[in-house]
């Protein structure tokens, strides 16, 4: 009776769905356009160098240009859009585009040129996720608008620091959207889009596999076969259409150096909150107690961020770590992920797949940046209404992964916004979660399909969202960490052990990005 | 336990239908937690606000504000209270003195030692003058959004606590809305966290002295008016309706003249405990004054959008008349305009009636009275933002022409960014998708024509761009400045006009208002 009626405003409300959603999306451009004079890194000239190099050099010069280190190191989609964008900067400030005189170049135009486009590529994000929640009731999109368009993490990233995070996961989006209905070639086709847009999307491609194999080619051997083809060809042309050009100018081994420095090291300058943190922090207090005990143990000299020089290991006590371990490893992690959908391709699951691959990546990846949690946040957010657990699983991660960026924005000009737009989230997503979920009732009224079964234990043990006491010190812990890091730290140590609250960030976020790649995992192993 | 949660549930469902439908998860956990979402994203809006320039941001030799307010806190961190406001060889009164009564000056000395206690080069005597620096900016946006937080929000919250108690599930989304309105006034942002000043001071004291009214607590209101008149004498604006109302009160209680004489005495007695350390001499008391009376300045300045700006096109105000005679008239015509909604406070004083005064008189001073800035637009859009609900269709062309009528001058600042982003985010909140407020009272929208409206805002969207992008004829170099102004007084005439009749048919108390507990 209830769950008729709500339907049947459903049908009323969709006429203003997008009216909200278009309203959701402009006042956070206002917000966006406030931020235009905000703090901008290095990847703002990278950008406006990318404008140049692709407006001023024909295709064949791209990925050789050196005027600027800042190179180009995305795949060649990604140099379209950004000569597609150069068309519109040239009309609007030659300088912009111009090679030489641009460099460094930060005049107003520039900026807000340049964040106006990242506010505008932003449409991308609005219509994946508008795919997504389209079939929602109002309620559930509300929420997820409010935590996949306001997300503090895509502001922090995209407008403060500058990069085109939200387009580009938007166009994750549309492609899991496609899956979910089942439209597979369309799926895949945005997948292989993504993929010639920023090749790092490709930790998911394992799950996109496994899964476009097991569902879309499915039924006999013969339409099988002929799917797969299909789906196979589909892929090359969109890879074709990419490198296709290199490839006949013979440039495919520059393109390819260029997009994988494998020059790099274990972890980026700031250590991501993933495992890795753990591994390195166990050699230092292996390396400390066999010290003590009167070993001879040598202080190595090579550093994590560095890359790999020669042999020698950054590590004193533990085994050396190369890319192709962390291969392994990531491969290993997938690997019961990849089992489920090969056994059970559901496609209200592949939101989870993806959002688990990435969570991986980010886990055990080689030179992985604190800005790669957005890729597995986002989409979570998308599955976050879905169940209780799964709100109060989505509160703290946005929350954790949130403040993992915080260093990203060092000056103390941003820091009273970064810290409000934490706050601000943390206190909307409670606040709607515990509207979403007022106790058991909610769930058990509104089932959604596959978990029927877990709503009798949800009603049983917990009644709304609540949440439980380790997350509440969790929590608290993290202000601490703040507290000390901000203040105490400075007043009590001065300029010593200066690098000691990053880092002291980084492994108290990787405790809360393991309990999420577990929680996922657990998840996903267990349904059904 | 079980039962409560599925009937709760149903509730939200069947009662509330559409209409909750929308904010729920906003609204559902009552006012406070409400004004603390909203709050925060109001702290947001200020703190992104900041981080675009300021008034005379390196535009030597004067600056501008900015520059006034830090040299305030030089002032009163290295000299003794009694030279504050006298001219001497360490005190240069004619490079940014002083000219706000001894709140704001009490106020410059605790951001003073802030400042000292941080970055003590901004604020040190003599060498300090135009100093401008990275962290500088920083303290000086610091203090004003705290000065924000501690005294408007606190205000606010307790105007929407008093206005609305405890409200009824329906009108829960509505109180959000008001809430916003209030805390996310353009223009305060724009003149507060992008020119640079404390305007959020004297008004959230005005606000807590409304609410202390609207409550009942006369004294409270007394004294907390008292402290916005100390912060900033441009607070006067609202004296005749604070004063209409409370007399009306007062003569409809038992003993008119010991309630007269006790307000009296607070009043009194706040302003002694403010001015006591000029208190030893007259003197002393003189020289304070007459800082804050900037009689010798002339009758507008740069344009405003005001009665004497807006015909000195027509008739020469400044030529045909001595400053003397000037200053008669605007106050003879500052008072008329006052008398009618003063009369009728003191004849039916009421809760709603009251707010009408605030903002007629408000606007009577903004029309008529003498030197007048186009900031002071903020004291009579205070009122009309307190009227939101009952009032919203004249909220939002009062919002819209008074950011407007500041253009020109948010132009020189180099705020145009933010300038279009908080109006553009105003409309966004005011017509939120999802709200069922009663709309009542458009008798301006009714009287102006649907047509007549599109019209002018089409205008008003024009004069924007005029103004941006094209160069006035040399003839008349403000041209465009006289055409916004004579708009935007057009506009508040009848803006005003309309509440003037409102206030006057106010004759029986309709639902909305809320407590009735006197008179």
């Amino acid at each position: 009776m209830g769950k008729q009626k709500l339907s049947s405003k459903g049908v009323q409300n969709s006429g203003c769905t997008k009216a909200t959603l278009w309203w959701f999306y402009l006042v956070a451009a206002c917000i966006k356009v406030l931020l235009f004079p905000s703090y901008r890194s290095t990847d703002f000239e990278v950008h406006r160098n990318w404008l140049a190099v692709t407006h001023s050099l024909p295709l064949s010069q791209w990925y050789f240009d050196e005027t600027s280190p800042w190179t180009l190191d995305y795949p060649p989609f990604f140099a379209h859009f950004e000569h597609f964008l150069s068309m519109f900067a040239h009309l609007i400030d030659p300088k912009i585009v111009h090679l030489q005189e641009g460099l460094n170049y930060s005049a107003n135009t520039v900026v807000y040129f340049q964040r106006g486009t990242v506010i505008l590529s932003d449409l991308c994000l609005l219509y994946g996720v508008y795919r997504l929640t389209r079939n929602l009731d109002s309620r559930k999109q509300k929420l997820i608008w409010l935590s996949a368009i306001w997300s503090p993490m895509l502001f922090i990233v995209d407008h403060v620091h500058f990069q085109y995070n939200g387009f580009l996961i938007g166009i994750l989006l549309i492609s899991l959207s496609y899956l979910e209905e089942g439209r597979d070639l369309l799926g895949g086709f945005f997948f292989a889009v993504l993929l010639c847009l920023k090749h790092l999307f490709a930790v998911a491609a394992p799950v996109y596999f496994v899964y476009l194999l097991r569902h879309y080619c499915r039924g006999g051997i013969g339409r099988g076969f002929t799917r797969l083809l299909i789906m196979g060809g589909m892929v090359a042309a969109v890879f074709a259409a990419a490198f296709g050009p290199f490839f006949h100018l013979g440039q495919i081994q520059q393109v390819i150096r260029r997009l994988f420095p494998f020059g790099r090291g274990l972890c980026h300058a700031y250590w991501a909150p993933n495992f890795w943190v753990f591994y390195i922090m166990s050699d230092k207090g292996l390396a400390f107690i066999l010290r003590r005990l009167g070993f001879n143990v040598q202080t190595p000299t090579a550093t994590f961020t560095a890359g790999l020089v020669g042999d020698s290991s950054p590590f004193s006590v533990l085994p050396q770590v190369t890319p192709l371990v962390t291969f392994m490893m990531v491969l290993l992690a997938l690997s019961p992920c990849l089992l489920k959908a090969w056994k059970d391709p559901k496609p209200q699951m592949i939101s989870r797949w993806v959002a688990y691959a990435y969570a991986c990546g980010f886990l055990f990846g080689w030179h992985v940046h604190e800005k790669a949690s957005l890729h597995f946040v986002i989409p979570l957010a998308i599955v976050a209404v879905q169940t209780l657990e799964d709100a109060k699983h989505y509160f703290l991660l946005s929350i954790v992964s949130c403040y993992s960026l915080f260093p990203l924005l060092f000056e103390a000009q941003e820091y009273p916004i970064k810290v409000l737009l934490l706050l601000l989230h943390s206190i909307l997503m409670w606040s709607g979660f515990s509207a979403q979920f007022p106790d058991g009732a909610e769930t058990a009224r509104a089932p959604t399909g596959h978990h029927t079964e877990k709503k009798v234990d949800q009603r049983k043990s917990n009644g709304g969202f609540v949440i439980g006491w380790i997350e509440r010190m969790y929590l608290i812990g993290l202000v601490i960490v703040e507290i000390w890091g901000q203040f105490l730290h400075p007043l009590l140590l001065g300029d010593k052990l200066a690098f000691a609250p990053l880092m002291l960030i980084s492994i108290y976020c990787a405790l809360g990005i393991m309990y999420s790649w577990i929680w996922q995992l657990t998840f996903i192993v267990t349904s059904p | 336990m079980k039962g409560k949660g599925t009937s709760d549930t149903v509730s939200v469902v069947d009662g509330d239908g559409n209409q909750c439908c929308w904010w729920w998860w906003l609204v559902h956990k009552g006012t406070t937690t409400t004004f603390l979402i909203v709050g925060l994203f109001a702290l947001l809006v200020r703190a992104a606000v900041s981080l675009h320039p300021y008034s005379g941001f390196a535009n030597p030799p004067k600056f501008g504000d900015y520059e006034a307010q830090r040299h305030w806190m030089e002032i009163t961190i290295n000299l003794p209270i009694q030279e504050w406001y006298r001219n001497s060889t360490s005190n240069d009164l004619s490079y940014w003195g002083l000219d706000y009564p001894p709140l704001t000056a009490y106020q410059s000395f605790i951001h003073g030692l802030f400042l000292r206690f941080v970055h003590p080069e901004s604020v040190s005597l003599f060498t300090s003058r135009g100093h401008e620096s990275y962290l500088g900016k920083l303290l000086m946006r610091w203090t004003v959004l705290s000065s924000d937080l501690l005294i408007l929000f606190p205000a606010v919250l307790y105007f929407v606590i008093v206005r609305y108690g405890q409200p009824s599930r329906s009108r829960k989304s509505d109180i959000g809305w008001h809430i916003a309105m209030l805390l996310l006034n353009p223009c305060l942002i724009l003149i507060d966290h992008g020119h640079f000043q404390y305007n959020c001071i004297s008004l959230g004291f005005t606000i807590g002295a409304v609410a202390g009214v609207l409550s009942g607590k006369d004294l409270v209101a007394c004294v907390l008016y008292c402290l916005a008149l100390n912060h900033k004498q441009m607070s006067a604006y609202f004296a005749p309706a604070f004063f209409s109302h409370l007399l009306g009160k007062c003569l409809r209680r038992k003993h008119p003249l010991l309630e007269v004489s006790k307000l009296g005495f607070y009043v009194l007695g706040t302003f002694a405990a403010v001015w006591w350390p000029y208190l030893y001499s007259k003197d002393s008391i003189l020289e304070v004054l007459s800082r804050l009376a900037p009689f010798e300045r002339g009758i507008f300045e740069d344009y405003v959008a005001n009665f004497w700006c807006a015909s000195s096109i027509i008739i020469k105000w400044k030529r045909l008349f001595t400053p003397e005679s000037l200053r008669l008239l605007s106050l003879i015509a500052t008072v008329i305009t006052c008398l009618p909604s003063m009369i009728q406070q003191i004849k039916s004083p009421s809760n709603r009636g009251f707010l009408y005064g605030l903002l007629n008189c408000s606007f009577a001073f903004y029309l008529f009275s003498f030197q007048v800035h186009e900031k002071s637009i903020l004291l009579p859009l205070l009122p009309a933002s307190l009227l939101a609900m009952e009032e919203p269709f004249i909220f939002k062309w009062f919002m819209q022409f008074a950011m407007l009528s500041m253009f020109p001058l948010i132009c020189r600042d180099g705020l145009v960014v933010p300038y279009f982003a908080l109006l553009a985010l105003f409309i966004l909140i005011f017509d939120a998708p999802g709200q069922q407020r009663v709309k009542e009272g458009n008798y301006l929208y009714n009287y102006l024509g649907a047509t007549t409206v599109r019209l002018v805002l089409f205008c008003y969207f024009i004069l924007h761009i005029v103004y941006l992008t094209m160069n006035p004829p040399e003839k008349y170099p403000f041209l465009f400045e006289a055409i916004i102004m004579n708009v935007c007084f057009s506009q508040f005439v009848l803006v005003t006009l309309g509440c003037n009749i409102k206030q006057w048919v106010l004759n029986k108390p309709t639902k909305l208002e809320v407590d009735k507990k006197f008179i």
